[in-house]
């Protein structure tokens, strides 16, 4: 058992903290930090810049742009991003599509993609959820049929976040119906602006605009944009879905925000009521706990395999990350109120949008209910 | 920063599950129920195969009669304690009274005091304030560590103490001192340093009681959800049941982090930093026990809250554990006072 990092693993930290709040623009930072709105151009320097780094992807393989890190300095890595408030990479090129075709994809399609995933000159968007299969996502129902070499897809994605910005999507669609759900799956890309596919925009109840439906109407596209073999769509989406619990808990976010509302509280003169610095306490507490969990992970999944306790970390983080959206709506108190004026600090204007936005991330990547049915079922054998 | 035990670490834990194997509430119930009906509530007996174990002088000096072990060996001889809820009462002896003898004792005093109680001739209770209660085993010790004003002593235990039962099935009395009687630690004086210090590995060391408590109600659980039948399935099949030992496992991974944290900042010598890192423990612990003690009856049923059925000794031990040596009130306390001297807390550095 041993506590601290090594002599390598701290410099490693550093030399990621300085890069952080040294090489990625000020403004992104700052916005990240106030909790403003981000478009697409921020998502967008910020990861090519990154990418000028060689820092971009580095869950990928090193070929491919990836880099040979323990799993702790993917960790730290993870971390410091998140305490300088810089936008993580965009999480459909670099921990969705981007590891699936590198793992799954031929020669000829990593080339045609990788690189351009990596520096995002290629935005994608993630073809999966439809109305009638989110958890159950095997359960979906558009198809693709083959003509001559080509496919011909028909139907209808859903909460595909950030697609309004996405110039390629990766949908999976059933080529075979007659097997059973998971076995008639397949992966195919095509670009957004095919001939009939139709994007339209949901808005949220903060107003905002990040999840869109997608339609298809007889979108043709070449065989070669097939990923791996026909029918491995399940295995692939497995294989993605897989990927994206791993540093899905936001502990470095989170800590800043928490970091952020104490200071609100301070400036306020609230931190003096014993209630309130009692909150404070339990919930920096959790979050030592949860960031103590996530070290113990990676710090032993060194042969591949996820440690048992990985399960809890999309379920606690989710719950801690909005608990400081809660805690931050109830500083604001009455200001809360307010969606933006010139009298209401903007923090506190902004406090019950992403309180209410983020109801989202115990819903999202496997539901908490999802994660309690792992859980229940491959750790305790109930 | 790595959170496994290495080979030899790995061992002691077997060796000492092995000697306690006879408490375990899987295989006997009943053991546990006879050795704590009668005093002193714990198995002398087997207090002595401790002994010779050499794990009652685990943490002290080589030179002492101890074994030169560190927080990380303590942490896991509790833990074993607590996973089969042996009531003997090693925290209370050796980490914390045993501890300070250690920390402030003479040369003689340490190996005098701490050789007896490693070789489980004499055993130690501590004690705060000129009225003291309640003290763990306080009317079996032979020997009272007793904390006054901030100064440390030795003193034979004071005549007339009487042992009453815990709800946990330990033993406690009420002490009353005479000064006249008291011998100074070391050289005396101001040893409110030590106290925290030592009081803080008391702390960790308790929490990894519990932790061990905490697992194995866990596995009672679950083991009971997939026995049990009603309407005609066993009781796992219900999914309002498998989600709240989902919520109890989680509780239970959380704690261990923090807590296996906590004893890795002990062995570190970081005093400094040692108190808080145990307040943060116990409070995590604390919040954890309560759940979990109280999921675990509830999941068993009418059966969890009687006596015969080992599952609510576990919540009565947690319960019993989350208030000694400091409850989540005070931990509040101690971490609200610091609260305003960090932005982001960090672990690592």
């Amino acid at each position: 058992m041993r506590l601290r990092l090594t002599e390598e693993e701290a410099a490693f930290r550093e030399e990621m903290r300085t890069f952080f709040t040294t090489e990625i623009p000020q403004d992104i930072r700052d916005d990240v930090r106030a909790g403003r709105h981000l478009g697409k151009d921020h998502f967008v320097r910020s990861m090519q810049a990154m990418n000028a780094a060689g820092i971009a992807v580095p869950n990928w393989p090193v070929e491919w742009g990836g880099k040979d890190w323990t799993p702790l300095q993917k960790h730290l890595w993870h971390e410091e991003m998140q305490l300088a408030c810089v936008p993580t990479p965009l999480a459909f090129n670099a921990g969705m599509i981007g590891p699936v075709i590198a793992h799954f994809g031929s020669q000829e399609l990593k080339e045609r993609f990788l690189p351009a995933t990596a520096n995002v000159d290629i935005w994608w968007a993630q073809g999966f959820s439809e109305p009638n299969a989110g958890s159950d996502l095997a359960s979906l129902t558009t198809r693709a049929e083959r003509d001559g070499d080509d496919w011909i897809v028909n139907g209808q994605k859903t909460w595909t976040t950030l697609g309004q910005h996405a110039d390629w999507i990766f949908c999976l669609a059933r080529t075979d119906p007659e097997v059973k759900k998971q076995a008639g799956i397949s992966m195919l890309l095509f670009p957004m602006d095919s001939p009939g596919v139709t994007l339209r925009p949901i808005k949220l109840i903060d107003g905002s605009y990040e999840v869109n439906e997608v339609f298809f109407d007889n979108v043709r596209v070449p065989g070669e944009n097939l990923v791996g073999e026909v029918n491995q769509g399940w295995t692939q989406a497995k294989f993605l879905l897989g990927n994206e619990r791993v540093g899905v808990a936001p502990v470095g976010a989170t800590k800043r925000a928490l970091a952020t509302a104490k200071a609100h509280a301070t400036d306020l003169g609230a931190l003096s009521d014993p209630l309130l610095a009692a909150r404070f306490v339990e919930l920096e507490n959790e979050l030592l706990a949860l960031e103590l969990t996530a070290l113990r992970v990676v710090a032993n999944s060194a042969d591949g395999k996820p440690h048992p306790a990985s399960s809890v970390l999309k379920l606690k983080g989710s719950e801690l990350q909005q608990d400081v959206t809660e805690l931050l709506v109830d500083l604001a108190g009455p200001l809360s109120l307010s969606s933006g004026s010139e009298t209401v600090p903007e923090w506190a204007a902004l406090t019950v949008p992403t309180y209410l936005n983020f109801r989202k991330a115990s819903i999202y990547g496997g539901s908490n209910e999802i994660q309690r049915t792992i859980i229940a079922g491959t750790i305790l054998g109930l | 920063m790595d959170f496994e035990l290495d080979e030899e670490q790995t061992a002691l834990r077997d060796a000492v599950r092995g000697l306690l194997k006879g408490y375990d509430p899987a295989t006997n119930s009943e053991h546990r129920r006879e050795v704590t009906a009668t005093d002193p509530g714990y198995d002398e007996a087997l207090w002595g195969r401790l002994a010779e174990m050499g794990l009652l002088g685990l943490p002290f000096a080589e030179a002492d009669g101890g074994m030169g072990a560190g927080p990380v060996e303590v942490a896991l001889v509790a833990e074993e304690i607590g996973r089969v809820l042996a009531p003997e009462p090693y925290v209370a002896a050796v980490v914390l009274a045993g501890g300070l003898v250690a920390e402030l004792g003479s040369d003689a005093q340490r190996s005098d005091v701490l050789g007896s109680l490693a070789a489980g001739e004499r055993l130690l209770a501590f004690a705060s304030g000129d009225v003291a209660e309640p003290v763990v085993q306080g009317a079996r010790a032979d020997t009272i560590v007793w904390e006054v004003g901030g100064e440390v002593f030795l003193v034979d235990r004071p005549a007339g103490a009487v042992a009453y039962r815990t709800h946990d099935g330990g033993r406690a009395a009420r002490l009353e001192f005479d000064r006249a009687a008291a011998t100074p630690l070391g050289n005396g004086g101001d040893a409110r340093a030590a106290l925290a210090t030592v009081q803080a590995r008391a702390r960790i060391a308790a929490c990894h009681e519990a932790l061990g408590a905490m697992d194995t109600a866990l596995r009672l659980t679950t083991s009971y959800l997939t026995t049990r039948q009603q309407f005609g399935v066993t009781l796992n099949r219900f999914q309002a049941l498998t989600f709240r030992a989902a919520d109890m496992y989680t509780d239970l991974e959380l704690t261990r982090s923090i807590v296996t944290w906590a004893t890795l900042v002990a062995a570190d010598g970081d005093t400094a930093a040692l108190p808080d890192a145990a307040a943060r423990a116990k409070l995590q612990t604390v919040r954890a026990a309560r759940r979990i003690g109280q999921e675990a009856i509830q999941l068993h049923g009418g059966i969890g809250v009687t006596d015969e059925f080992s599952i609510g000794h576990f919540t009565s031990r947690l319960t019993a554990l989350s208030h000694w040596l400091g409850d989540a009130r005070e931990q509040v306390s101690v971490l609200s006072a610091s609260l305003g001297q960090h932005g982001v807390l960090d672990p690592l550095d």
